[in-house]
């Protein structure tokens, strides 16, 4: 009987050795004269443990991770005899890690072989676009405003509401537009469905083209995600090839088209204003509010404009899930969201979960504390415009009120874990340069602010005048908070006043390194 | 892999843009098919894609300017870029950028004086959980420490 072995393809497993693992398996089979094959899948998101694989059982598919070129051979003996390895990590259903997550969104990453529309199909792929397809344009609405689904870029706009202003406006041409340009330090979501479910991203942007009358789509990708563009490529052919883009969707009257456009390394772009400068071939400067893209957007045409994981949200509710997502969630956020853990964290990865869970769990419980094993000392959450948290917000409930309440943002889900060493002066430092180098430069708050924000923390850092250089960082938060155009000058305070405000101890002096080197 | 490109040349520069002219707002397109084919976006095919487009010079010069990368001149043989965003930091990439800095006797935005290497900085890979990160020449690595990082710059410079 023939093997089959499932190894990730996922970047995040290739950049540590998932390539050489699946080449090493492939090389030990054929030596011990076993068939086997090898399905290249996305990512299970347990990043800890990759490369990891799995080998399909009669009890389920069975993991063994992390594994090395180097150990590859002797988990292949393993699997054959069915033995003991110090790998081995069991039935992967029952990794605790995973079994504790509810997967609507991620239920198929690392499940299939991205490259497959039938393997999509038997996991219940293109249930919710067939669904869709019998209904109105206004009982979609319903479902997708029933499920309570907000923007998961970070906005939280309600999708639902969107969807119906496109919807609502009349135009000769219609847009739907996906953001992948995913650029916040310590997320990865949008990367992993992309290259592990692309087919998911590119349903829930048909259901959206049907539901508001759109006939032509793009998927803005940014250029640091190459494997994510060459995954979605190659689904958008797929999918193509089988009928479900093109002319005729689904052999409905419906046409939709979808086109991968890369961006070049501009993190204003994930602004979904600049993003469609970008697509229209221009600088990404921000556009100001209103109109807004529903009523004019790419090509002064209404739009539809949602992040990835909202699209890739959208058929499961669709394929009747609309109740079921919602009654996941606390207060007004409903449903699951897809949590990266990064950086100093021990066990680092993709937690999908229903909000509410709370910050210390999932710094404490899931993540494990940090992989230097050091205590934990502050978290980033929602990037590099997100605030810093301090052990003493832990009990903040991952919820867009709650953490807002606590002058912070989920952002887009992603958590970045600091150990002791951290010098929260030198992080406020570099929010307000990731501004500086970023800005677009429309407005003034955002363009010039950050630079004088560098310039002021330099000093402070230097012991020049410290209480009267903090009230000019304060002062400058405020305008870049109130004054500027867009998200990049408005947020960048929060990372910066929430370092001050809970970490005020490293700001002031030199830092506590340079002192004990004198 | 060393990337192969050609050196510049009119007639290929204006098939390359031809190919792409009539997409809808192209001109990120066409310059990132030029720096595909010929490693930077050279001079001349500035006015080149103006005339294509019908935009002014100016247009597409600033198109080209704001976006972080694409090169004026080409870059060395090889090009490391190394993640300075706040999850690699958090895992230690301050140090592991400055030793690599060290080594190729550079700052971290210029090519070595014999044009093999050009090392830069990225703002995030998506390998957060898998941090300190990197790419050489488009192959990511990730779980950088200071052996893999000495590793990377030695195999760039070759």
């Amino acid at each position: 009987m023939t093997l089959r072995i499932f190894v990730s393809r996922d970047a995040g497993a290739v950049a540590v050795g998932a390539d050489e693992v699946a080449l090493v398996l492939g090389l030990a089979a054929g030596q011990r004269g076993i068939e086997i094959e090898i399905i290249r899948t996305g990512s299970r998101g347990l990043y800890w443990l990759e490369p990891m694989i799995e080998v399909a059982t009669s009890q389920g598919r069975i993991a063994y991770g992390p594994v090395t070129e180097f150990n590859a051979s002797s988990v292949l003996d393993a699997i054959i005899s069915d033995g003991p390895h110090p790998l081995r990590l069991g039935v992967t259903d029952e990794i605790p890690w995973l079994k504790r997550q509810t997967r609507l969104t991620f239920a198929r990453c690392g499940v299939i072989d991205p490259r497959s529309l039938e393997d999509y199909r038997a996991h219940d792929g293109y249930k919710g676009l067939e669904r869709a397809l019998t209904l109105t344009s206004d009982a979609i609405l319903a479902d997708v405003t029933a499920s309570g689904l907000r923007g998961r870029g970070g906005a939280g706009f309600p999708t639902g509401i969107k969807w119906k202003t496109v919807a609502q406006t009349s135009a000769d041409r219609k847009y739907i537009v996906c953001n992948a340009d995913e650029g916040d330090s310590g997320t990865f979501a949008d990367r992993m469905i992309m290259e592990g479910d692309p087919l998911v991203v590119i349903e829930g942007m048909t259901i959206a083209a049907i539901t508001v009358g759109a006939t032509k789509g793009y998927i803005y990708i940014r250029s640091e995600y190459p494997h994510a563009v060459e995954a979605m490529n190659a689904a958008i052919a797929a999918a193509k090839r089988a009928g479900y883009l093109g002319a005729r969707v689904g052999g409905s009257p419906h046409s939709f088209d979808l086109e991968v456009r890369v961006g070049a390394g501009a993190y204003v772009c994930g602004e979904e204003t600049s993003l469609l400068e970008s697509l229209e071939g221009r600088r990404g400067i921000v556009r100001a509010k209103p109109p807004l893209p529903a009523h004019k957007g790419l090509f002064g045409k209404p739009t539809v404009i949602n992040n990835v994981l909202s699209f890739a949200a959208i058929p499961f509710i669709l394929a009747g899930g609309a109740k079921a997502y919602a009654d996941f969630g606390m207060g007004r956020s409903r449903g699951t969201m897809p949590i990266q853990l990064a950086g100093n964290v021990k066990r680092g990865g993709l937690f999908e979960v229903a909000f509410g869970i709370t910050l210390g769990e999932l710094v404490d419980d899931v993540g494990g504390g940090t992989f230097t094993g050091r205590p934990v000392r502050a978290v980033q959450v929602g990037g590099p415009l997100g605030a810093y948290f301090p052990r003493a917000l832990f009990d903040t409930p991952f919820d867009y009120e709650a953490f807002a309440a606590r002058d912070g943002l989920i952002g887009h889900g992603g958590i970045v874990v600091f150990d002791d060493s951290v010098d929260m002066s030198k992080q406020a430092r570099f929010a307000m340069e990731f501004c500086a180098i970023e800005s677009c430069g429309k407005c003034t708050p955002c363009r010039i602010g950050s630079t004088r924000g560098v310039e002021t923390i330099d000093k402070i850092r230097a012991g020049d005048r410290v209480p009267e250089n903090i009230a000019v960082i304060e002062d400058l938060c405020n305008t870049m908070k109130f004054g500027s155009l867009c998200a990049l000058g408005g947020f960048t305070p929060y990372p910066v006043m929430s370092a001050l405000k809970h970490f005020r101890e490293d700001f002031g002096a030199a830092p506590p390194r340079l002192q004990a080197a004198e | 892999m060393t990337p192969v490109y050609e050196p510049w040349n009119a007639d290929r520069g204006a098939e390359i843009i031809a190919q792409h002219a009539r997409l809808e707002g192209a001109t990120l397109v066409i310059l990132h098919a030029l720096q595909e084919a010929f490693g930077y976006v050279p001079e001349p095919a500035i006015p080149m894609i103006a005339s294509a487009l019908n935009l002014s010079r100016a247009e597409v010069h600033g198109v080209f300017t704001f976006y972080h990368d694409f090169r004026r001149e080409p870059a060395g043989r090889h090009v490391l870029k190394l993640c300075r965003a706040e999850a690699c930091q958090a895992a230690g990439g301050d140090a592991l950028a400055a030793r690599a800095a060290a080594k190729l006797g550079i700052a971290i935005g210029n090519t070595t004086a014999d044009d093999r290497v050009t090392l830069e900085p990225i703002y995030c890979l998506g390998l957060c959980a898998t941090a300190p990160s990197a790419m050489l020449d488009g192959r990511v690595v990730g779980r950088l420490d200071e052996a893999r990082i000495d590793a990377l710059v030695a195999e760039a410079q070759r």
